[in-house]
């Protein structure tokens, strides 16, 4: 048994698992705390990446710097997003087959947009981190998995403060399981989640940076991480961000073995099929409620 | 009108429509007019389970595949009995490869049935969305399994070479278009019976309260199941000609997620609480589809329909079906059903 | 002593850490008319839902006619003749009210094993029956989202009643009706009753619940605290203390 092999891939999936993380909050909270299957999440992280590129390639800023500029703009989208999605579906109690092809639709729409106007070559950024790695003896540390990881470990605690110690994040884990309570206490049930959504969506613009500093992107990249992102939120369980964060390392670290050992054409069935075995099995995920 | 009367309509419809083809049309006619029809078939087969129940499926790409697929391993059988067979086997083979169209297509019903039957039985318990999204991972590991299957091709694909003459039609693709309207018939004929009988009222209250519908003792796990593997069935009939239409099947064509956007699409714009909806769905998408593929490109086509399924989605959530009956103020579906 | 329609035998539910149902036992004889309350939060509707089968419970057994049905799914246990309304009604908003009450007809009358089916013209003549038995029959043509608060509970009345049941479950169904509409539903339900049906009626209006039932239960925080003649239950000084707080 190679052992630095299966400690390089080891390594290689927890740093992947961390950028799994960050590209599944934004999914954890609009799916498991408000409720909205946004399937078009990967969209916006796509965008996000082509953003993020564009301002690389013009202005040779940092592409993790851009993504911190262009985070309002991808709040504001959020929320008008959200405010779409209400006013068409939650308010008339049609989110379950309208609101999903919405979604569906808008996820399509961005990637045939980005289709159109970028084509399909394949894009990266350069940043001084891209290429050199860590060795801790016979271990990589590839920086361009690592610099990214860290990031999102930062965006994570951030969410997570935010979540449970200010009123605001608080009245968002809120509005899933008591929205009565909430009008009770004054506060807007529809604006707290307009605002989760428009930070779920923030989330993407990070993430999208982070994407293309892993990986070269093209538009259809997005829907590869439709099933991971569902299937590290199943299998987390809904609306827990810990779980999230776990579930995220484990499927990175399954896919860097299956990727390693069976060769990369197996690595989307990894997160699908865990996806599928966790709703047959324990749908309610690790750490669910 | 009773249920044998509309499918002899529309066989004269059908037969009418090849005729027309025939006679002032040209072959592109008729891969054009298949291709409209497939969406037909696909849309119908959706909506038993996303407008009747309820229930989202995104992978019809990948039922549609597994049609495909099936029809590429028969063949691919047919043509290396003697290398893949043991000895003992090979004379009872020889007899019965190659298998007709036909006997695929309804091979290729079968088992996309089963895969419907599988999945739903592991997730139709859960909420509606989590079989939506099961179904997605479903077309993804059907895909990735299909790409390391060298049997089949793999992702390098395989060709299968349909006869170029067949008697009675002349050309394969008059052939093919024929088979293709005689699948869409029965999906449309199933639907239309589905409406109007006891499982019609089954999949509406899993669709409107399914809570509701248990106290009233309706069985919805069971119904759930029934819808998942009809439309699941239709789906994998309508794909299993595919590799005689096309010729050269890759994975990435099989699996195509026009397949999936069109067959959520077409019903939603056309209407979803009636079989009706998905046909005037398939037919205007599929034609703008066919028209703008020729005129601007193949990609510009697909941002239409995008474009089209949100709008309508946000704008007219009864499709083109519920404008009719708002502009018009035809007698509602509600009233149409107390009367039967 | 003939063995009891229903029986509750130590039912527990829990939503993770919170004790919902803790070790309830009730005894429902045929033809009964049993009262059910408790303050808010109390588990009525809990229990409710785990008697029926849409909630599992974790705990404890429950036995209909003699058949144990845990573990049974909601729809089977409607056709053993285990029907229920629900506190919020929940018409089927797709279809016409007359629709409305031909789905248990279709899916509870007409799939027992060994009973008579109903014909197309019979299923007809069925709910215009019901519909008018609940004063609904100039209805019977509107979408459900039309009509009143009492109609809509009647309609939900109706529908459970459609299934044929032998114990009937009336979940709250007169909240935020007058005096008069009051009286109407429980002048239905004693209607019922004289027809056989065994009724359980739970209910928030004491004048409602006094004058219905013959045997009143109390549940106060998932817990049984009385069981009995109404009279002395509403006498018994947990039970006064459970709603009056002391």
């Amino acid at each position: 048994m190679d052992f630095s092999l299966l400690a390089n891939a080891i390594i290689a999936g927890l740093l992947l698992g961390g950028f799994y993380a960050a590209v599944t909050a934004g999914i954890s909270i609009s799916f498991g705390m408000l409720d909205i299957v946004n399937i078009a999440h990967p969209a916006f992280i796509i965008v996000g990446s082509y953003i993020a590129y564009i301002v690389n390639a013009t202005f040779g800023i940092d592409p993790i710097l851009a993504s911190i500029i262009v985070l309002p703009a991808f709040y504001a989208l959020g929320a008008a997003v959200y405010q779409v999605y209400y006013l068409a579906f939650e308010k008339r109690g049609q989110e379950a087959l309208r609101g999903l092809a919405f979604f569906f639709g808008v996820l399509f729409v961005t990637e045939v947009v980005l289709l159109l106007v970028f084509g399909v070559d394949y894009r990266s950024v350069n940043a001084v981190y891209i290429g050199p790695s860590l060795h801790l003896g016979s271990v990589e540390l590839p920086l361009r998995l690592l610099v990214p990881f860290l990031f999102a470990a930062a965006m994570f605690a951030a969410l997570q403060i935010f979540l449970s110690r200010t009123f605001i994040g608080r009245a968002v884990m809120a509005v899933s399981q008591d929205p009565l309570a909430l009008r009770l206490m004054a506060v807007n049930p529809t604006r707290i989640k307009r605002i989760a959504f428009g930070i779920s969506i923030a989330t993407a613009s990070l993430a999208g940076a982070f994407l293309i500093i892993i990986q070269p992107v093209i538009p259809s990249v997005g829907r590869d991480y439709i099933g991971r992102v569902f299937a590290i939120c199943v299998l987390g369980g809904l609306g827990s961000l810990p779980g999230t964060v776990i579930a995220a390392l484990l499927l990175g670290v399954l896919e860097s073995l299956t990727s390693t050992y069976y060769g990369p054409s197996w690595a989307p069935a990894v997160s699908f099929g865990i996806l599928l075995l966790t709703l047959a099995v324990r749908p309610s995920g690790l750490l669910g409620r | 009108m009773r249920t044998p009367i509309f499918i002899l309509v529309q066989a004269v419809i059908g037969l009418a429509l090849y005729g027309l083809f025939i006679f002032y049309g040209n072959d592109y006619w008729f891969y054009a007019g298949y291709t409209v029809l497939q969406f037909v078939v696909l849309a119908t087969a959706w909506n038993i389970l996303g407008g009747y129940c309820g229930y989202v499926n995104f992978g019809s790409a990948g039922f549609f595949a597994i049609g495909a697929y099936s029809t590429v391993f028969l063949y691919t059988v047919g043509q290396q009995i003697d290398d893949v067979v043991p000895e003992s086997l090979q004379g009872v083979m020889h007899l019965i490869f190659p298998l007709s169209l036909p006997t695929m297509i309804v091979i290729g019903g079968i088992c996309a049935g089963l895969v419907g039957l599988g999945t739903g039985y592991l997730t139709l318990r859960l909420r509606g969305v989590f079989f939506a999204i099961a179904t997605l991972a479903l077309a993804v590991v059907l895909e990735t399994l299909v790409v390391n299957w060298e049997f089949v091709g793999g992702s390098r694909g395989a060709y299968v070479i349909p006869p170029s003459k067949i008697p009675i039609f002349g050309a394969y693709i008059h052939f093919l278009f024929a088979l293709m309207i005689v699948l869409a018939i029965v999906a449309l004929a199933c639907a239309r019976l589905i409406e109007r009988s006891r499982l019609g009222y089954g999949f509406a209250t899993i669709r409107d309260d399914e809570l509701a519908a248990e106290a009233c003792g309706v069985p919805t796990l069971r119904l759930k199941l029934t819808a998942t593997v009809l439309s699941g069935a239709l789906m994998g009939m309508a794909g299993a000609p595919f590799p005689y239409y096309i010729g050269y099947v890759e994975p990435s064509s099989a699996f195509n997620l026009s397949y999936a956007v069109n067959s959520i699409a077409m019903p939603m714009i056309g209407g979803t609480t009636s079989w009706v909806g998905p046909l005037i769905g398939a037919i205007l998408l599929g034609t703008l589809q066919q028209l703008a593929t020729v005129t601007i490109s193949s990609v510009a086509n697909l941002l239409i329909v995008g474009l089209l399924l949100i709008g309508f989605v946000i704008v007219a959530p009864n499709g083109i079906v519920g404008l009719w009956q708002d502009w018009f103020g035809k007698k509602s579906v509600k009233s149409r059903r107390s009367e039967t | 002593m003939t063995a009891p329609l229903l029986r509750v035998d130590r039912l527990s539910k829990r939503f993770g850490g919170f004790v919902a149902l803790d070790d309830v036992n009730l005894d429902v004889a045929e033809g009964e008319r049993l009262g059910l309350i408790g303050p808010n939060g109390s588990g009525k509707s809990t229990l409710v839902n785990c008697i029926c089968g849409t909630l599992h419970n974790e705990a404890g057994t429950v036995t209909f006619a003699g058949e144990g049905i845990n573990g049974m799914g909601a729809h089977e246990r409607t056709r053993r003749g285990l029907a229920r309304s629900f506190q919020l009604p929940r018409p089927f908003t797709s279809m016409s009210v007359a629709d409305n009450i031909r789905v248990p007809l279709l899916y509870t009358v007409n799939a027992r094993r060994g009973a008579k089916h109903l014909s197309h013209g019979e299923l007809q003549d069925r709910c215009m029956e019901l519909l008018t038995l609940v004063s609904l029959g100039d209805k019977a043509a509107k979408d459900p989202r039309d009509l009143t608060q009492v109609e809509m509970r009647k309609l939900e009345l109706a529908r459970a009643m459609a299934t044929e049941p032998k114990l009937l479950i009336a979940d709250e169904a007169m909240a935020g009706l007058s005096h008069s509409e009051v009286e109407d539903i429980v002048a239905l339900l004693i209607n019922l009753n004289g027809r056989g049906i065994t009724i359980i009626m739970i209910e928030h209006i004491m004048r409602a619940v006094m004058s219905f039932s013959q045997r009143l239960v109390v549940l106060v925080s998932g817990k049984k605290i009385a069981d009995g003649m109404p009279e002395t239950v509403i006498e018994n000084p947990e039970v006064v203390g459970a709603y009056l707080g002391t």
